[in-house]
């Protein structure tokens, strides 16, 4: 009798070209790696200098998106790129995949986007691949049954030359959601409070599954803001066994299977599930029957509440009173007791359709409160589309927010999209670090829904009272 | 990568938890396409005032600091952005290796890849180092040991291959380009292709 395996087990299994030993790790193959403009030029740097090619060209997917403007043009032909570091970068990736034989979704292609949006529209990311990418939100592509994780740029390299990476194995972590999310309480909510409770660094050194019937209520975009964030809590990937919501949402996308082929597709993937009786090195669980829309209040993710509570006290944490400082909330008051300068509704966690629907059903008549600056940055060109074409475009400028192209953005302020020094921000990506979208900026993050509700009150607002 | 097999150094500690690659390096100085000169920005926003002016209280600012080759750094160092920019500006400044109770995953691979090397201590031991900045430490790589200016010689756990890859100077890429045929191997018995 086989030993009964975890999801994760199978997926490692299913790459392991030389396995690992006590001495050394094993070599993982890759089926798919995506590469944006910020984390690759020296890899490829490294492989001018060896004289090497990209071993496999075709399972390598480019695009664009970390430094790129995101202010509207009618053309690409106009676009005016503000740093000069940033152009160069720019034209360095176009150069790369040129002579390298990548194909990039630039700019002009209508799918050009967020790395970790792009692979799921595309239907590239698939249940039991492993997938790799130079940013740590590669976790994302976990919702979908694959094992997905981010590297650095020397590993990139490796990747590029050589299709593997060595890898040590890591440890499985079972994250299992009981009860059903009450109403109004969203995905990002739900990672939030996952967060919070196992800690920044409670997942380092494993793989989080998460499990259970909120999980499997959960729509692919919905799991997706889940398994983005898994890196927030350390872990090295995020996962969900792939189930008939995952082949519906992919049926029928570009880079998907046809016919028979994807039959067959199918039939593999059914059987990517944990066994029944498999068991895992840690097992947490968590009732979200009384689950409320979270915000953080510090400087990183796991400093989080419920949108009404209380800022916790510092005691004699230094760190924690260093993260007050700089956030300059008041201990004891809730965080709708300061008013907010900025609300971005974006990344690669909170910039797909579904989220931009939920912003716009709370911001539908309503205008956002004077002097704040509201920016919505579509994760993808391909979501921009779908975005004007249901009008919602129409509402976020009715409102009195921006529109904006496709990008990074205010996740990251590497494009000249910052919030000033100083300025408190109610935002839907994934990281509040000082500093993170702007010199001195002060981030909340939030959902998409919070966020809007935020942005009509001037206010951190609970979207349920709107 | 050049080898490495000792590091003896006073050390600088920034006792904070969880400092992120963020503030390691800030996002706006990754427009860069070389990994050389990283080092002036190291934790640009911590170290320096607006007018570029250094803050006097920040540690490394300390003229004590000067040619420290190890950060001793609080619980969970390296978390967040996956950029090798964090090491690779760490070792521009000329830090070798940092310590604490917790690093973060992908910062220490990128890190042993660099030659940075990344140890890990107990929540004893690190408080001892947190609250004496600037001893004299002797880090074995060979032996795998920290030696305390105390005569104390504490062990700290490092993967095998690493380590054998920082004492040797030995390149991952090289390595893993001698499984070449194994890889095709492996590509061609496939049941099934990506
Ligand atoms: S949206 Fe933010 S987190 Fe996501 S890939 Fe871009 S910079 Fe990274």
């Amino acid at each position: 009798m086989t030993q009964a395996s975890t999801l994760f087990n199978k997926l490692w299994n299913d790459h392991v070209v030389v396995p690992e030993t006590p001495i050394a790790p094993a070599v993982l193959y890759i089926d798919l790696h995506i590469i944006h403009e910020v984390t690759t030029p020296q890899a490829f740097s490294l492989l001018r200098e060896k004289g090497l090619p990209v071993r496999r060209p075709d399972l390598t997917l480019a695009t664009m998106d970390h430094s790129t403007p995101t202010t509207p043009v009618a053309s690409f032909k106009d676009l005016a790129i503000v740093a000069d570091g940033a152009a160069n970068q720019i034209r360095q990736m176009e150069k790369n995949c040129r002579d390298f034989g990548i194909e990039l979704l630039g700019f002009g292609s209508e799918h050009r986007g967020i790395v970790h949006v792009i692979g799921p529209e595309l239907g590239a990311t698939q249940p039991g691949k492993t997938i790799v990418c130079g940013d740590s939100h590669s976790s994302t592509h976990g919702a979908f049954g694959a094992f997905a994780f981010g590297i650095g740029t020397t590993e990139v390299g490796h990747v590029l030359a050589t299709q593997c990476l060595l890898q040590r194995k890591p440890k499985t972590m079972a994250i299992n959601i009981d009860g059903q999310m009450p109403d109004g309480v969203s995905a990002k909510d739900l990672i939030l409070a996952i967060i919070g409770e196992i800690g920044v660094d409670g997942g380092t050194g494993y793989v989080l599954e998460y499990r259970g019937n909120a999980i499997r209520s959960f729509n692919m975009e919905q799991r997706m803001t889940v398994c983005n964030m898994s890196i927030e809590a350390g872990a090295r990937a995020g996962l969900i066994a792939p189930d008939d919501t995952t082949f519906e949402y992919l049926h029928g996308r570009p880079r998907v299977p046809r016919g028979v082929d994807w039959d067959k597709a199918v039939t593999r993937w059914q059987a990517l599930r944990a066994d029944d009786a498999a068991t895992y090195d840690k097992s947490v669980t968590l009732d979200v029957r009384c689950l409320q829309p979270m915000v953080t209040f510090g400087t990183n993710p796991g400093m989080v509440i419920g949108v009404n509570d209380p800022v916790p006290d510092a005691g004699n944490d230094p760190s924690f009173r260093k993260a007050l400082d700089y956030m300059q909330l008041t201990p004891g008051k809730p965080l709708s007791h300061n008013s907010i300068d900025v609300v971005f509704i974006g990344s690669c966690t909170n910039g797909r359709i579904s989220d931009l629907e939920q912003a716009a059903a709370i911001l539908r008549g309503h205008k956002i409160a004077a002097g704040v600056r509201m920016l919505v940055v579509p994760g993808s060109q391909q979501i921009k589309n779908e975005a004007e074409a249901r009008g919602l475009d129409l509402i976020f400028k009715k409102a009195g927010a921006e529109w904006r192209e496709a990008g990074c953005s205010m996740c990251i302020g590497m494009n000249g999209d910052t919030v000033k020094p100083g300025q408190l921000s109610v935002s839907t990506s994934n990281r509040n670090f000082e500093g993170r979208q702007g010199i001195g900026a002060r981030t909340i993050l939030a959902s998409p829904a919070t966020a809007a509700a935020s942005a009509i009150r001037g206010r951190v607002t609970d979207p349920r009272s709107i | 990568m050049k080898a490495i097999k000792r590091i003896q150094s006073r050390t600088v500690v920034l006792a904070t938890k969880d400092i992120d690659t963020d503030q390691i390096i800030p996002a706006r100085f990754l427009t860069t396409t070389s990994r050389e000169g990283l080092g002036k920005n190291l934790f640009h926003d911590l170290r320096y005032n607006k007018d570029g002016s250094d803050k006097p209280d920040f540690p490394l600012n300390a003229a004590t600091a000067k040619g420290c080759e190890i950060l001793v750094a609080g619980r969970n160092v390296g978390c967040g952005s996956s950029r090798e920019h964090a090491p690779w500006a760490l070792l521009d400044y000329g830090f070798r290796a940092v310590i604490s109770t917790a690093i973060a995953d992908i910062f220490r691979n990128n890190s042993l890849k660099n030659g940075l090397v990344p140890v890990v201590v107990d929540d004893d031991l690190h408080q001892y180092l947190l609250s004496k900045p600037g001893i004299e430490i002797d880090i074995d790589i060979v032996a795998s040991t920290l030696t305390l200016p105390d005569g104390r010689v504490v062990e700290f756990p490092i993967d095998v291959f690493a380590r054998h890859c920082l004492i040797e100077g030995i390149d991952q890429l090289g390595y893993l380009r001698n499984h070449a045929d194994t890889i095709q191997s492996f590509e061609e018995a496939r049941s099934w292709t990506p």
